[in-house]
């Protein structure tokens, strides 16, 4: 039963996989994305990691392919784009890639390592392994664990900022050329107090029009 | 055939097979009766009869409704992305029905118990964003693209709010299981000791099925009529039957975290589920009740709500469970 099931999901995760690269519309491409991600979680399951299947949907097919998808429908991508110097280039990278990824695979068959290391089979602990999981991520991984959260924190205020830097000061800087000259020092917030020749009254209503 | 039936497999297939079909038609039956109920509250809150031709007191009118859109013309747009087109209604009901499967709707009367039964209901809740996205970018239609970014933003920043808010029951019992989430609460439900992460999971479950006053993906007075604007016959019937599965699943996962479930006084053991259910019709009432009742958010006071308001809640809900079981465990 299992093993059929793990054929079948398989199939469908290389079939799926092989699509994403061979098919033109970026949109399809992207569904089959989710496929494969969908039947890679069904193998998780199959193999008793539940938790591994779970957050592998909500994660990569629920959240991280949504944003591609958006990506590319409001970007309107409609084919890939033939010909061009960056496409040649892409193609000669991707034939470089793949052939040392063919090599690798090929060296790794030869010598009889393809299979891997063989697991343990015991039985999965009565609560399954989320808590095992939960157990040694806030335990013996705990640092690296808090790392990786510091680096997904600074990636997010990082885009904050990015977005904010192209729209905010957009409104001073147009009426920056008056203002370029004034004291720094000048409180923003009472722009009808501030010096002289700062022409206090234009100024607020353009960064409100802003 | 007998030595087929004694294979351990087959009996789970089979068993798998029946569990299935009884959920489905039973939820398809109560979806139908849903809009009915639905038609008859929105009457009664607008003090007019509602429904009452087809049928005594027109209960036959889910039928008709049903016969009427199987016949209706199916209408393909000539730009549209003739396969995305197809799939996109699909994708509305098949996570609710997925879902639906790890829901224990009485002592021995769950499909699976899952132990990650949770987690489950958040990533189908996750995937539910697909089939509006695409069926509004596959329409080739400027009013169904923009109620398909509505939904999928709206959607996206719920979600996180919805999720953490979940995160309190989970500590308090220990488990991801739904079965075990609702044995914990044969005490008393976690709506006493999570009073605000149930609201929170409320209005985001307004906001994640895509109902009022959370309904700007469909606002008819801006969008027409928003992400399906271009789904006829029985291609927009699924949408229709999306959503209230999904008001269905919702409120189950909301009856089993919050209002314990089966768990209740006075009736048998064989008779508990007959709790969930008086549960479940009560929020399903309550989500006909605030959508007839409430205006719509504008589309700012919805991100300012789902990310300046609901989610520093739910975490600081999150913070206060850890610190209250720390508290009682430490003592």
């Amino acid at each position: 039963m299992i093993p059929l099931l793990f054929a079948a999901f398989a199939a469908v995760l290389v079939a799926s996989s092989l699509l994403v690269i061979l098919h033109r519309n970026p949109v399809t491409s992207a569904l089959f994305l989710v496929l494969a991600f969908c039947s890679l979680a069904a193998l998780y399951l199959l193999l008793g990691a539940e938790f591994v299947g779970m957050v592998q949907v909500i994660v990569y097919a629920g959240a991280i392919m949504v944003l591609f998808l958006f990506v590319i429908m409001y970007l309107n991508l409609g084919h890939d784009v033939e010909g061009g110097v960056q496409t040649t280039l892409r193609r000669g990278l991707g034939w470089v890639v793949g052939a040392v990824l063919v090599a690798e695979g090929a060296m790794l068959l030869a010598r009889g390592m393809a299979l891997g290391p063989e697991t343990p089979q015991s039985p999965p602990p009565p609560g399954g392994n989320t808590g095992a999981i939960g157990l040694l991520l806030y335990s013996r991984y705990l640092f690296p664990f808090e790392i990786t959260s510091l680096v997904l924190l600074v990636a997010m205020v990082g885009a904050i900022v990015i977005t904010r830097g192209r729209t905010t000061p957009a409104g001073p800087a147009r009426a920056a050329a008056p203002r370029a000259a004034a004291p720094r020092a000048a409180p923003p917030a009472t722009p009808a107090a501030g010096p002289p020749g700062t022409e206090p009254a234009g100024a607020p209503a353009e960064e409100v029009h802003a | 055939m007998p030595a087929l039936l004694a294979n351990p497999d087959a009996q789970f297939v089979l068993w798998a097979l029946i569990k299935i079909v009884v959920i489905l038609f039973g939820l398809l039956g109560v979806v139908s009766y849903l809009t009915f109920a639905e038609r008859k509250v929105a009457g009664h809150i607008q003090a007019r009869t509602g429904p009452n031709r087809v049928g005594p007191f027109g209960l036959l009118q889910p039928i008709a409704d049903v016969l009427k859109l199987f016949f209706k013309e199916e209408f393909i747009p000539a730009g549209a992305n003739k396969v995305v087109f197809h799939i996109a209604p699909m994708l509305a009901v098949i996570p609710a029905l997925v879902t639906f499967s790890v829901v224990p709707m009485g002592p021995n009367f769950t499909v699976t118990d899952l132990n990650v039964g949770l987690l489950l209901f958040l990533a189908m809740s996750s995937l539910g964003v697909y089939s509006i996205t695409l069926a509004g970018w596959s329409s080739n239609n400027k009013y169904a693209l923009l109620g398909g970014l509505r939904s999928s933003a709206q959607m996206i920043s719920y979600e996180l709010a919805m999720g953490l808010s979940t995160v309190g029951v989970l500590m308090l019992a220990g488990s991801l299981s739904l079965v075990d989430i609702v044995h914990a609460q044969q005490r008393y439900w976690f709506i006493v000791q999570q009073p605000l992460a149930f609201i929170i999971f409320l209005i985001t479950a307004f906001a994640e099925t895509n109902r009022a006053p959370f309904d700007l993906p469909e606002a008819e007075a801006e969008l027409v009529a928003g992400f399906h604007t271009e789904y006829s016959s029985m291609k927009w019937g699924l949408f229709f039957l999306g959503e209230y599965a999904n008001m269905i699943t919702i409120s189950s996962i909301a009856v089993t975290l919050f209002l314990g479930g089966w768990n209740g006084p006075w009736l048998p053991e064989p008779l508990k589920f007959l709790w969930y259910f008086a549960k479940l019709a009560a929020l399903l009432f309550f989500f006909m009740w605030v959508r007839w009742t409430f205006p719509r958010l504008r589309y700012d006071q919805l991100m300012q709500l789902g990310w300046k308001v609901l989610l520093p809640l739910a975490l600081l809900n999150v913070m206060v469970t850890a610190v209250g079981l720390w508290w009682a465990v430490g003592r």
